[in-house]
C-alpha cells in the first residue's frame, strides 16, 4: 500500500505540520514504507479478538470534588510566547470554528 | 431581512428540529482538576497544569460530575451503560490547550431516553427522544474585538475543563414553539434536580439546533431539505426565533434551488441575534475528522444496577411527576400546578408552606399567582429574596376566610406590608381595620335601609340585585365592613320587614 | 575506590553515617560531569550552584540532628522528559527549548522528599522517540564504551551518564524499550516497572498507554533502592496502581532455587548478532548455576510487536503532541517572516500559519514522522485497518505473555539484536532503527515489567545486554533475579575506558 503525496499533504494539514516540497517527497516515501511494514498485521485474523487499548484493567478511578490551589496568572502565562498579562495572545481567530 | 410571520396552519412544510444542549454541571471544581468552576473570575486565574494542558499533566475524573451527569440521564429516562469510557476528540483551536477534548464517542454513559413536553393550554404534546447524554470537558474562551481590526485574539482558559453534560435529542420537535417549550422543560428539570444552574448568561446552558424541513409534494412524497446546524443561540427566545427564521429561509432556498438532504454536507449557520438572521459559517472539510480514540490517561467506569437504583432513589421527583402530585395534594388545576412548578423548586416549597398554613391550596395558589408572583415579576429576584414569609401571607388569607375583611382589603394590606416592611398586625391596626361586630353591623344596615327606601322597595319587588347599591354606601360609612356580610344582613332585614 | 565509582547503596549509607557529606558527594559527580560531558553529551542542563546549595541544605539538616530522607545526598540524573521546576524541561526538542514547568513530576517530588539531589537533566531522543539518541535537537549522546557509537535511546543520556560515572543513578522512561535498550548498549542496569507502578504525572507524554518511568543504575540493587523511593500510588495519575510497594532492597537475598525461566524461541531469529546470542546463552548458564531451570517458551506474535507498537505509539503521540502548537507555551514561529514561502500550499489564516509553522519548525524529523503516521492511522477511513487492528494484535501479544507465564516465572533473552551501533548508521533508514526495539516493545504492549543488565562483552569491547521480563507486579522477582546474577558475575562492574 502506498501513499500519494496528496495523501501526505492532507495528513500534514490535519496534523498542522507545514511541509516543504522536499519534506513532502521524503515523507511520502518514508511513510509508504512504514505503512507497508505495519500492514503485515493484516496477515492475522483478528475478527474474534477484542481490541486492547490499555494494559490496565483498573476501573472507576475518581477524585472528590474538592478545590485545589490553582497557578497564579503569572505562572500560567509564564511560558506563553505572547500574552498581555491576563490572557494568552494568538493571531486573530476570525470566523474559524472550533469543535462541533 | 426578517421573515414574514407565518401562521402554523399556513406553512406548506413541517419543521423538523433536533437539539443539542450542553449544560454545565454544578460542581465546585473542574472535571479533571481541582480548579474552581466559579464564573466571573479574572482571566487565567482558575487554571493549573492539567487544565492548561501543560506537558506531563494528567486528568483525574471528578466523582460529583459523573454523579450529576448520571442524575441528568436518569431524569431524561435514559439507559445507563454498565461500562463507559472516555475518548479524545482531536482538533486544534486556541481555546483547547491540549489539542484534544476529552469526550465520549462510541460508548457514552447513557442513551435512549426521552423527555415529554406538554403545552398546558393543549397546543401540543410531544415526546422527544434523547439519543444520548455524555460527559465531557468544556473549552476556554476566545475574545476578539473585531471592531479593533486584525489584532490578536485573547484566550482565557478559566472555563477550560469545566464539566459539561451533552444532551442530544432525536429530531422529534416540530415547531419553534415546541423547541422553546421543550428547552424550558429541560432547564426546569435540570435545575430541579440540582444538576445545573442552567444560567445561559454565564454559559451554563448552550443550545445548538439541527433544523430541516419536510415539504409534501403534490404526489404525496416528501421533499427533505438539507440539515442546518444553528449555533451561537443565547436564549430560548432566540432559539425560537432562529428556528422560525431558518425554516422560512430553507423553504425559500428549496423553492429557488430544489436542494435536498444528502446533496451537500451538513451546513453550520450562526444566529445573529440583533440582525435576526442566520449566517453561513466557514466549515472546513477536514475539521470533522476528529480522530477519536480511547483516552489512555483515564480508566473506564462501570456502573452496577444497584448504583443506578440508588441514584434513581436519591434523585427526587422530576417536575412532570411533581405537577401531578401537587395538583392532587392541594386540589388545584393542572394548569395552576404547571404555573407553580415551572417557577422552580423553591417557589413550590414556599407555596406548599402557604397552603399548609392556610389549609386551602386553591386560595393559596391564587394568592401565589396573583400577588406573590406578580410582585416578584415586578420587583425581580427570587422567592428566597421575597420580603414576606409564607406565615405573613397566610395570616392575611386566614383573616379573609374568617370574614374579618374581604379579599380586596387583604390585597391592600399585602401591598402595604410590602411597601412599609411592617408586620401584618401593625398594618391592620394602622389602617384602622377592625372586625365589625354583629351589633355594629346590624345598626349600620338599619341606617342604610332607612336612607334607601327605593332599594328596599326594589328588593321587595323581587330584584335582589338592587342590594348591591348598598355596599358602596356601607364601605363609605365603615371601610372595615365585609361587603358580603352587609348584603346578607340587609336582605335578611328587608325580608323580616 | 573513587567516590564517583561507588554504588548508590554505598553512597546513601556513607552520607547517613557521616563518612562523606552530601556536598562532597555531589561535588565528585559534578566534577566528573564537567570533565567528561564535553565528550559524552549526556546532559542538557546542569546547575552546579543550585545543586550544591541543595546538598549543603541536607548536610545542615543532618548536622542539626534533623531527620534526613532515605536517599539523602544521593546524586540523581533525571531524563529531560520529566518536569522539574528548577531545571528547564525540553524533551530535547527545539519546541520546548528553555521551557520551565511550574510543577515537579511526581517522581521528581518523591526523589526530593527522599533528599536525593538532582544533578542535571539528561539528553534523550526528542520527545523520547528513537533508539539511538541521535534524534536530540541538542546533539547526539556518545556511548562511553566507544564514543563513535550510539548509546541507544531514548534514555541515552541517562544510560551514558551512569556508564561514565557522571551519576550513580538516573531516571529514564520506557515506552518501547527506552530504558532497557540504552542500558543494554551502555552496560548498565535498567528497570522498566509494571505499567502504573510509578506515577506518570509530570512525565511528558509520548504514548500514554505504554509510557513508564524507571531507574537506571549500575546494579539491580541500586535500582531496587530507587524503586522504593519512586514507586507508589499517586492520586494525580488515574492509571497509577494502588498496590502496596514492597521494600524491594530488603527482599533481594532469597535464592533463586526453583525459579523457572522461559527462553523465547522467537528471539533466536534473523537479525540477532551471533556475539549477542552467545552472551545471552552464557547468561542462561549462570541462572542455571544459581538454581533456576530454563524452559523454551513461545511468544507466537512476537514478530508483530514492532508493527503493532509503531501504530499504537504514533497514534497516541499524534494526540499527545498536539498541545505543542505555539499558542500557550513553547516555540512559536515568527509569523509573516522567514521561510513560509518554501512551504507547500498557503495558510488560510495567520492562526493556521502559527500552528503549521511552529510545529514544522519546532519538531525534528522523527517526531514529525511519527505524528504524521499516527494522524494518518487514526484518520477517517484508516482507523479500523490500522489503529483498531493494532489494538487487537496488542491483545494477542498480551495473551502470549499470560500464557507463557503459566509455564514459567520469568521470560529471558537479549535486550537488543546487536550491540551499540555506530552513530549515523541507521539515521537514514527509519525502519531499520525501529527494529532495535524488537525484543523490548512486547513488555510495554502487555503492560508488564522488564529489566536489562550486562551479561558479557563483544570482542570489540561493547556490552551485551540481557533482559528479563516478568508478569505484572513481579518487580521484586525481577530485581532479585538480576541482583542474583550480579552477585555471580562482574560484568556490571566493568567501567568504560574513558580517557580524560
Amino acid at each position: 500500500m502506498s501513499l500519494s503525496s496528496k495523501d501526505v499533504a492532507k495528513v500534514g494539514s490535519l496534523a498542522r505540520l507545514a511541509l516543504t516540497e522536499a519534506d513532502l517527497e521524503r515523507m511520502t516515501g518514508e511513510l509508504s514504507k512504514i505503512v507497508d511494514f505495519v500492514s503485515q498485521l493484516g496477515e492475522l485474523d483478528t475478527s474474534a479478538v477484542e481490541p486492547l487499548a490499555h494494559p490496565l484493567d483498573t476501573r472507576n478511578v475518581f477524585r472528590d470534588d474538592i478545590p485545589a490551589p490553582s497557578l497564579t496568572t503569572e505562572q500560567a502565562l509564564g511560558s506563553a510566547p505572547r500574552h498581555d498579562g491576563s490572557c494568552f495572545l494568538v493571531p486573530a481567530v476570525l470566523g474559524e470554528s472550533g469543535a462541533a | 431581512m426578517t421573515p414574514t410571520p407565518v401562521t402554523p396552519a399556513a406553512e406548506p412544510f413541517t419543521t423538523v428540529i433536533g437539539l443539542e444542549v450542553h449544560v454545565q454541571l454544578q460542581t465546585k471544581t473542574k472535571l479533571f482538576c481541582g480548579c474552581s468552576t466559579t464564573f466571573g473570575a479574572p482571566p487565567n486565574t482558575h487554571v493549573c497544569p492539567t487544565c492548561l494542558g501543560l506537558p506531563g499533566s494528567l486528568p483525574v475524573m471528578n466523582r460529583t460530575a459523573f454523579e450529576l451527569a448520571m442524575r441528568a440521564a436518569l431524569a431524561l429516562n435514559c439507559q445507563i451503560a454498565s461500562f463507559t469510557k472516555w475518548d479524545r476528540k482531536n482538533y486544534f483551536y486556541p481555546d483547547l490547550p491540549k489539542g484534544y477534548q476529552i469526550s465520549q464517542f462510541d460508548l457514552p454513559f447513557s442513551s435512549a431516553g426521552h423527555l415529554d413536553v406538554v403545552d398546558p393550554k393543549g397546543a401540543f404534546s410531544r415526546r422527544v427522544r434523547i439519543t444520548r447524554v455524555h460527559l465531557e470537558e468544556d473549552a476556554g474562551k476566545s475574545m476578539h474585538d473585531e471592531a479593533a481590526g486584525v489584532a490578536d485574539t485573547r484566550i482565557d482558559l478559566n472555563r477550560t475543563g469545566t464539566p459539561l453534560c451533552e444532551i442530544v435529542s432525536e429530531p422529534d420537535l416540530r415547531s419553534p414553539q415546541e423547541a422553546r417549550a421543550w428547552l424550558n422543560e429541560l432547564k426546569l428539570l435540570l435545575v430541579y434536580l440540582g444538576v445545573s444552574d442552567c444560567n445561559m448568561q454565564e454559559g451554563s446552558l448552550r443550545v445548538d439546533a439541527n433544523v430541516n424541513l419536510h415539504i409534501p409534494r403534490p404526489d404525496g412524497s416528501l421533499a427533505k431539505t438539507p440539515i442546518v446546524e444553528i449555533k451561537n443561540v443565547n436564549s430560548f427566545r432566540s432559539v425560537e426565533r432562529a428556528i422560525a427564521y431558518e425554516a422560512v429561509r430553507q423553504f425559500e432556498e428549496w423553492q429557488a434551488t430544489g436542494a435536498e438532504l444528502g446533496s451537500a454536507p451538513k451546513q453550520t449557520r450562526g444566529w445573529d441575534d440583533p440582525a435576526g438572521i442566520t449566517r453561513a459559517q466557514r466549515h472546513k472539510e477536514e475539521s470533522s475528522d476528529y480522530r477519536y480514540f480511547p483516552e489512555p490517561d483515564l480508566v473506564p467506569v462501570t456502573v452496577s444496577e444497584e448504583q443506578v437504583a440508588a441514584a434513581r432513589a436519591a434523585m427526587g421527583d422530576p417536575p412532570s411527576v411533581y405537577r401531578g402530585k401537587l395538583a392532587e395534594r392541594w386540589s388545584i388545576t393542572p394548569y395552576d400546578a404547571d404555573v407553580l412548578v415551572n417557577q422552580g423548586r423553591d417557589l413550590v416549597a414556599w407555596y406548599e408552606e402557604l397552603a399548609t398554613l392556610t389549609g386551602d391550596g386553591k386560595v393559596a395558589s391564587n394568592w401565589m399567582q396573583q400577588d406573590v408572583l406578580r410582585t416578584l415579576n415586578e420587583r425581580g429576584g427570587t422567592i428566597g429574596e421575597f420580603p414576606m414569609k409564607p406565615a405573613a401571607v397566610a395570616d392575611i388569607i386566614t383573616r379573609v376566610a374568617k370574614g374579618d375583611f374581604d379579599t380586596s382589603r387583604g390585597r391592600e394590606i399585602f401591598a402595604t406590608v410590602l411597601a412599609t416592611g411592617r408586620s401584618v398586625t401593625d398594618v391592620i391596626a394602622d389602617m384602622g381595620i377592625a372586625a365589625v361586630g354583629d351589633d355594629e353591623l346590624e345598626t349600620l344596615c338599619h341606617e342604610l335601609l332607612a336612607a334607601n327606601p327605593k332599594i328596599v322597595a326594589d328588593v321587595q319587588g323581587g330584584k335582589e340585585q338592587a342590594a348591591a347599591g348598598l355596599i358602596g354606601q356601607a364601605k363609605k360609612k365603615n371601610p372595615n365592613v365585609n361587603p358580603a356580610k352587609v348584603r346578607e344582613k340587609c336582605l335578611e332585614l328587608i325580608r323580616r320587614g | 575506590m573513587q567516590l564517583s565509582e561507588r554504588s548508590a547503596t554505598e553512597i546513601v549509607s556513607a552520607v547517613r553515617a557521616g563518612d562523606i557529606s552530601a556536598v562532597e558527594c555531589v561535588t565528585a559527580f559534578l566534577d566528573r560531569i564537567e570533565l567528561l560531558d564535553g565528550k559524552v553529551n549526556a546532559f542538557l542542563a546542569v546547575n552546579r550552584e543550585q545543586t550544591l546549595a541543595q546538598a549543603a541544605d541536607i548536610d545542615a539538616r543532618r548536622a542539626a540532628g534533623k531527620p534526613i530522607g532515605p536517599l539523602a545526598g544521593l546524586p540523581v540524573a533525571v531524563k529531560d522528559a520529566l518536569c522539574t521546576t528548577d531545571f528547564p524541561t525540553t524533551c530535547a526538542s527545539k519546541m520546548l527549548a528553555g521551557y520551565r514547568p511550574p510543577y515537579d513530576a511526581d517522581v521528581v517530588a518523591r526523589l526530593r522528599r527522599a533528599d536525593a539531589v538532582i544533578v542535571g537533566k539528561t539528553n534523550m531522543d526528542e520527545f523520547a522517540m528513537g533508539g539511538s539518541n541521535e534524534n536530540s535537537a541538542f546533539g547526539p549522546v556518545h556511548n562511553p564504551w566507544d564514543l563513535s557509537r550510539a548509546p541507544g535511546g531514548s534514555s541515552g543520556g541517562s544510560a551514558a551518564c551512569v556508564a561514565a560515572d557522571m551519576a550513580p543513578v538516573a531516571i529514564g522512561s520506557d515506552t518501547g524499550g527506552s530504558i532497557r535498550q540504552p542500558a543494554g548498549l551502555c552496560g548498565i542496569t535498567g528497570f522498566k516497572p509494571t505499567y502504573g507502578r510509578v506515577s506518570r504525572r509530570g512525565l511528558v507524554a509520548f504514548a500514554s498507554s505504554l509510557d513508564q518511568i524507571g531507574p537506571m543504575a549500575r546494579s539491580a540493587a541500586d535500582c531496587a533502592l530507587i524503586m522504593e523511593a519512586i514507586a507508589g500510588h499517586d492520586p494525580g495519575d488515574a492509571t497509577s496502581l494502588t498496590t502496596t510497594v514492597p521494600s524491594y532492597s530488603q527482599l533481594l537475598d532469597e535464592p533463586l532455587a526453583g525459579l523457572r525461566i522461559g527462553r523465547v524461541t522467537e528471539h533466536y531469529g534473523p537479525g540477532l548478532d551471533p556475539e549477542v546470542a552467545r552472551g545471552v546463552d552464557e547468561a542462561f548458564a549462570v541462572f542455571k548455576a544459581a538454581g533456576a531451570t530454563v524452559h523454551d517458551v513461545e511468544l507466537p506474535h512476537a514478530k508483530y510487536g514492532i508493527p503493532t507498537y509503531y501504530l499504537i505509539a504514533p497514534c497516541e503521540a499524534s494526540s499527545n503532541l498536539a498541545r505543542y502548537d505555539g499558542a500557550h507555551y513553547g516555540a512559536r514561529a515568527e509569523l509573516g517572516r522567514g521561510t513560509s514561502a518554501e512551504y507547500v500550499g498557503s495558510f488560510e489564516s495567520p492562526l493556521m500559519e502559527m500552528y503549521c509553522r511552529s510545529r514544522a519548525e519546532g519538531f525534528g524529523p522523527e517526531v514529525k514522522r511519527r505524528i504524521m503516521l499516527g494522524t494518518y492511522a487514526l484518520s477517517a477511513g484508516y482507523y479500523e485497518a490500522f489503529y483498531a487492528k493494532a489494538l487487537r494484535v496488542r491483545r494477542l501479544i498480551q495473551q502470549d505473555f499470560l500464557k507463557a507465564f503459566e509455564k514459567v516465572d520469568l521470560i529471558a533473552g537479549p535486550v537488543s539484536p546487536t550491540p551499540a551501533f555506530p552513530l549515523g548508521e541507521k539515521t537514514g533508514d527509519p525502519l531499520a532503527m525501529y527494529l532495535v526495539d524488537m525484543y523490548t516493545v512486547g513488555t510495554n504492549l502487555a503492560g508488564i515489567g522488564g529489566i536489562s543488565f550486562p551479561c558479557g562483552f563483544t570482542k570489540a569491547g561493547l556490552p551485551i545486554g540481557f533482559q528479563l521480563q516478568g508478569p505484572a507486579l513481579a518487580e521484586t522477582l525481577l530485581l532479585r533475579s538480576a541482583d542474583r546474577f550480579q552477585r555471580l558475575t562482574d560484568w556490571h562492574r566493568r567501567r568504560p575506558p574513558l580517557s580524560v
